[in-house]
C-alpha cells in the first residue's frame, strides 16, 4: 500500500534504498535528523548515511560519542523538543546499553504523560548473521523489543520495502525499531553460504522509486502464494525460505511479516486457514523468540484448521558461534527438514 | 612470574565497603564538614574557560552568612519582592508536602515524596531560569512547578489519580508532567532524564533557539551510566544545559559514599569532562539562584554546560515507604551544619527589614489554608481508588497514537470478562 509515487524508479540495493529514505525525509522535514557512531562525515560503517552530512549539514547528520544510552536518551530529548530523530545503533548487538532509555523511556513516554510528551523516534540498526560477524555482530534481538509495550518493530526484506517502511517509520509518531537484515544489504541471500552471492540486480524488489512513498506499517506481504503450507518469516529468512521452497518444489505460501508489532494477524490467519499447515522461520534464538508468539497466535486462531503441529526453525539457544555459523543459521537443510515433517501426512 | 611466596610479607587485600559515620543511636556530629564563610568564593566571568576555576568544584558557593546578610560576589542582588516570592514558594512547597504526606497516611493515595530541607534547590533554580526554559526533573523538584505557578490542585489530582488527573491515572503519584510549564514527564527510573535534557538542549542549539534546559538527579544517581553519557554528550556538543546534582547525603538508605563521596565531590565530576563545575550551599536559596543564573548565562552564550552540586540534606525519609530511623542517626537533620533553607531566607529578609515574624506566621497560616482548600477541591474529583475514576477500557489508550488490533482485542476480552463476572 503506497502513496502516489514521485520521481523515477531506479535499481537500488538495500543500503541505497535506506539512504534514499532518509534523504527524502530530511529534504521534506527540517525536523528529521540522523546521528550515531560513525554516521556523520564517514556516512556509517555500512554507508547507510553516506552523503547526508554533506547535503544537510553537521547539525542534522552527525557522529556521536560511543554511548548507546546517550544516543537513545538524547534522541528522546530531541523528540520532546519537536525533532524527529533517526538514531543509528551501529549493530543490533550494541543496543543493550540503550535498553532502559528505549524500554522505560521512549516506549512509555506517551502513556505515562498522557501524550503530553511523545517519542517520534526511529532507531535503525543492522541485525542478523551470515556475515561471519561472531557473537557480537550477528544477533537478532527483535523478540526482546516485541515484548515491550509502546514501541513498534519493523524488518524489511527488499530495498523497495526498506525505503517505504523506513519512511513510514520516520513519519510515525511512536518509537519504531527498524532492524535491517545486513546479510541482504547487497543482495538477496539464497541460504547457501558456499555458492556465489547474488546481487539485487534482477530482483523486482530492487526497483525503487526515487521519491517519497510509504509502505504501511503493520501489513505483511504474501511474497509467494501457495496451497501446501504457510511459512511465516521476515528479513533475510524470506529469501532463504523462498529459495528452499523453489529447490524442493513445494507449493508453499510465504508470508513476509515486514512489521512484527503491530502484527498483520489477518493475513496470517487467512493463509494458515487456507493451507492448514504452518512453519515459522527466524534467525533469532528459539526460546521466547518471536516465533513463540506467532505459534501461539496461530494456535489460538487456526487450531481447528491445522493438519499438523506448527513447526519452528530458528537459531539455536546458544550465542552466535563464529566458525560454526552455518550450522547455527536456519539454512535450506533445516528448513527443508521441517517442511518434510509438516507435510508428511 | 610472581608467586604467592614472593608476596608472603604483604598483608592480605581488604575490600573497602563504605560505612556512614552515624547509625541509629549515634550522636550526629558534622563538625568536620568544611563550611567556608559566605562571600569568600570568587565568581568567575561567565565567559571564562571551565579549566580556569577547578577549585569551585571543591569549595562551596555561599551568599547568606550566619547573621542573615547576603554577602560576596555571588549575591544575586534580588529585590525584596523577588526574595519574598522565593520565600513564599518555599513555604508553600513545604506546606504542600506536609498535607500530601498526611493524605497518603490517611490512605487517600499510594505514595508521596517530600522535599523538606531541599526546597531551595528547586525554587532557587526555577526563579533563576526563564519561564520557558525546559526542566528535566527528578522526583523531588515539585518546587519548580510551584514556583512556575502550576495549579496545586492539579498536582493533587495527579497524586490522587482521580478523574481530573491530567495523567489519567497512569503514573505513580508525584511523577508530574507539564509541557506547558516546561516540566518534562518524571520517569521514576533514575538519571534517565539526564541525556534527555542534553538532547533537548542540543535540539534547541541546532534550531538556533534561545531556550536552554536544566536537569536534576540525586547524588546516588550519578553512578548511573545515563549520567556519564549525558556529560559526555554535553561536553562534546557544548550543549546549553545545566546539570544539577542534589547531594542530599542519602539515596534511600545508602549514604553518599556509595556514589563515591568519600573520594571527591560530585561537582568535581565536571572536571574530567571539561565542563564548568560549581559546588553550592544547597540550603542557601540565594546561592542556588546565583549559581543557576551564572550557569544559565554560560549556556545561553554558547559557553556550554555547567554541573552544579547542591550540598544539602534530606531532612525526612526517601518517601512514604521509607523509615530513615532504621538506618541513620535521628539527630542528623538537626545537626546538619547548613541549617534550614526556609529559616535562613526568612532571617535574611528580617535582617534587611523586609519581613518580620508576624508576617511569616500569617503567611504560614495563609498557605496552610490555601493547601487545605485546594485539597478539598481536588478531593471533589476523587481520591485513589481502583476503577473509580478512569473507565477500565482507558488502560489500553495512549500506548500508541492509535490503538492497534491486539490492544483492542485485549481491551474487549477484559470488558467481556468483567461483564461476565458482574463487575
Amino acid at each position: 500500500m503506497s502513496d502516489e509515487i514521485v520521481g523515477d524508479v531506479t535499481q537500488m540495493n538495500m543500503i541505497q534504498a535506506i539512504n534514499s529514505a532518509m534523504d527524502v525525509m530530511m529534504a521534506r522535514d527540517p525536523n528529521v535528523i540522523v546521528m550515531g557512531e560513525d554516521v556523520g562525515y564517514f556516512g556509517g560503517v555500512f554507508r547507510a548515511t553516506a552523503g547526508l552530512q554533506a547535503k544537510y549539514g553537521k547539525a542534522r547528520a552527525f557522529d556521536t560519542p560511543i554511548t548507546e544510552i546517550g544516543i537513545m536518551g538524547v534522541a528522546i530529548g530531541m523528540g520532546a523538543y519537536g525533532l524527529r530523530p533517526v538514531p543509528e545503533i551501529q549493530f543490533a548487538d550494541y543496543i543493550y546499553p540503550a535498553l532502559d532509555q528505549l524500554v522505560s523511556e521512549a516506549a512509555r513516554l506517551r502513556y505515562r504523560s498522557a501524550a503530553d510528551f511523545t517519542a517520534p523516534i526511529t532507531i535503525r540498526s543492522p541485525y542478523g548473521g551470515g556475515i561471519f560477524g561472531g557473537q557480537t555482530h550477528s544477533q537478532s534481538p527483535e523478540g526482546i523489543f516485541t515484548h515491550v509495550s509502546g514501541m513498534k518493530t519493523v524488518i524489511p526484506s527488499t530495498p523497495y520495502d526498506a525505503k517505504g517502511l523506513l519512511i513510514a517509520a520516520i513519519e510515525d509518531n511512536d518509537p519504531v525499531l527498524f532492524l535491517e537484515p545486513k546479510r541482504i544489504y547487497n543482495g538477496p541471500f539464497h541460504g547457501h553460504y558456499d555458492r556465489p552471492a547474488k546481487t539485487w540486480a534482477d530482483h523486482p524488489g530492487a526497483q525503487v522509486p526515487e521519491g517519497h512513498y510509504r509502505v504501511e506499517l503493520g501489513k505483511a506481504a504474501v511474497v509467494r502464494p501457495g496451497e501446501a503450507v504457510t511459512i511465516l518469516c521476515y528479513g533475510t529468512m524470506v529469501h532463504v525460505v523462498a529459495n528452499t521452497v523453489e529447490e524442493l518444489g513445494i507449493d508453499a505460501e510465504i508470508v513476509d511479516l515486514r512489521t512484527l508489532v503491530p502484527l498483520d494477524i489477518d493475513t496470517i490467519e487467512e493463509s494458515v486457514k487456507k493451507t492448514g499447515r504452518c512453519l515459522i522461520v527466524h534467525e533469532a534464538t528459539r526460546t521466547s523468540g518471536f516465533g513463540a508468539e506467532l505459534s501461539a497466535q496461530v494456535q489460538e486462531r487456526c487450531f481447528y484448521h491445522l493438519e499438523a503441529p506448527i513447526e519452528r526453525v530458528t537459531g539455536f539457544d546458544t550465542p552466535y558461534p563464529h566458525s560454526l555459523e552455518w550450522a547455527y543459521f536456519p539454512g535450506p537443510v533445516r528448513i527443508g527438514t521441517a517442511l518434510k515433517k509438516i507435510l508428511k501426512d | 612470574m610472581s608467586s604467592e611466596r614472593d608476596r608472603a610479607n604483604l598483608p592480605p587485600l581488604a575490600l573497602h565497603v563504605p560505612e556512614p559515620r552515624f547509625r541509629p543511636g549515634d550522636e550526629a556530629d558534622f563538625s568536620d564538614i568544611v563550611v567556608p564563610p559566605a562571600g569568600v568564593t570568587r565568581r568567575p566571568d561567565t565567559a571564562d574557560a571551565a579549566s580556569s576555576f577547578h577549585e569551585l568544584a571543591y569549595g562551596l558557593v555561599r551568599v547568606l552568612d550566619d547573621e542573615g546578610n547576603a554577602v560576596g560576589p555571588w549575591d544575586p542582588r534580588l529585590d525584596a519582592d523577588a526574595k519574598r516570592r522565593m520565600l513564599r514558594s518555599m513555604a508553600l512547597t513545604r506546606a504542600f508536602d506536609e498535607r500530601m504526606f498526611r493524605a497518603q497516611r490517611q490512605g487517600k493515595t499510594s505514595f508521596y515524596m517530600k522535599s523538606t530541607g531541599e526546597e531551595a534547590v528547586s525554587i532557587g533554580a526555577a526563579m533563576a531560569l526563564a519561564g520557558d526554559d525546559m526542566c528535566f526533573p527528578s522526583y523531588r523538584q515539585q518546587g519548580i512547578l510551584i514556583t512556575r505557578g502550576y495549579p496545586i490542585v492539579q498536582m493533587m489530582n495527579q497524586i490522587y489519580s482521580n478523574r481530573a488527573d491530567p495523567l489519567e491515572g497512569r503514573q505513580l503519584p508525584i511523577m508530574y508532567s507539564s509541557k506547558e510549564f516546561g516540566f518534562f514527564s518524571i520517569s521514576g527510573n533514575l538519571a534517565t532524564q539526564y541525556p534527555q535534557a542534553v538532547g533537548w538542549a542540543m535540539a534547541s542549539a541546532a534550531k538556533g533557539d534561545t531556550r536552554i534546559s536544566a536537569t536534576w538527579c540525586g547524588e546516588g544517581s550519578t553512578a548511573e551510566g545515563d549520567f556519564h553519557s549525558a556529560l559526555t554528550f554535553a561536553t562534546v556538543y557544548k550543549a546549553p544545559v545545566i546539570f544539577n546534582v542534589v547531594n542530599n547525603q542519602w539515596a534511600i538508605s545508602s549514604f553518599s559514599g556509595f556514589a563515591g563521596a568519600e573520594a571527591t565531590t560530585f561537582a568535581a565530576r565536571a572536571i574530567g569532562y571539561g565542563i564548568a563545575g560549581l559546588r553550592v550551599d544547597g540550603n542557601d536559596a540565594l546561592a542556588v539562584y546565583a549559581a543557576t543564573e551564572w550557569a544559565a548565562e554560560r549556556a545561553r552564550t554558547n559557553q556550554g554546560p555547567t554541573l552544579i552540586e547542591h550540598f544539602t540534606y534530606r531532612a525526612e525519609g526517601h518517601s512514604t515507604s521509607d523509615d530513615p530511623t532504621a538506618y541513620r542517626s535521628a539527630g542528623e537533620p538537626n545537626a546538619w551544619p547548613l541549617g534550614d533553607p526556609i529559616r535562613r531566607l526568612k532571617e535574611h529578609l528580617i535582617a534587611i527589614g523586609e519581613w518580620d515574624e508576624a508576617r511569616h506566621a500569617a503567611q504560614d497560616l495563609e498557605l496552610a489554608e490555601l493547601v487545605k482548600a485546594s485539597q478539598k477541591e481536588a478531593e471533589k474529583n476523587g481520591i485513589l481508588g481502583h476503577g473509580m475514576h478512569q473507565p477500565f477500557e482507558s488502560m489500553f489508550e495512549g500506548v500508541f497514537e492509535t490503538i492497534p488490533w491486539h490492544l483492542k482485542e485485549q481491551q474487549q476480552q477484559m470488558l467481556d470478562e468483567q461483564k461476565a463476572a458482574g463487575l
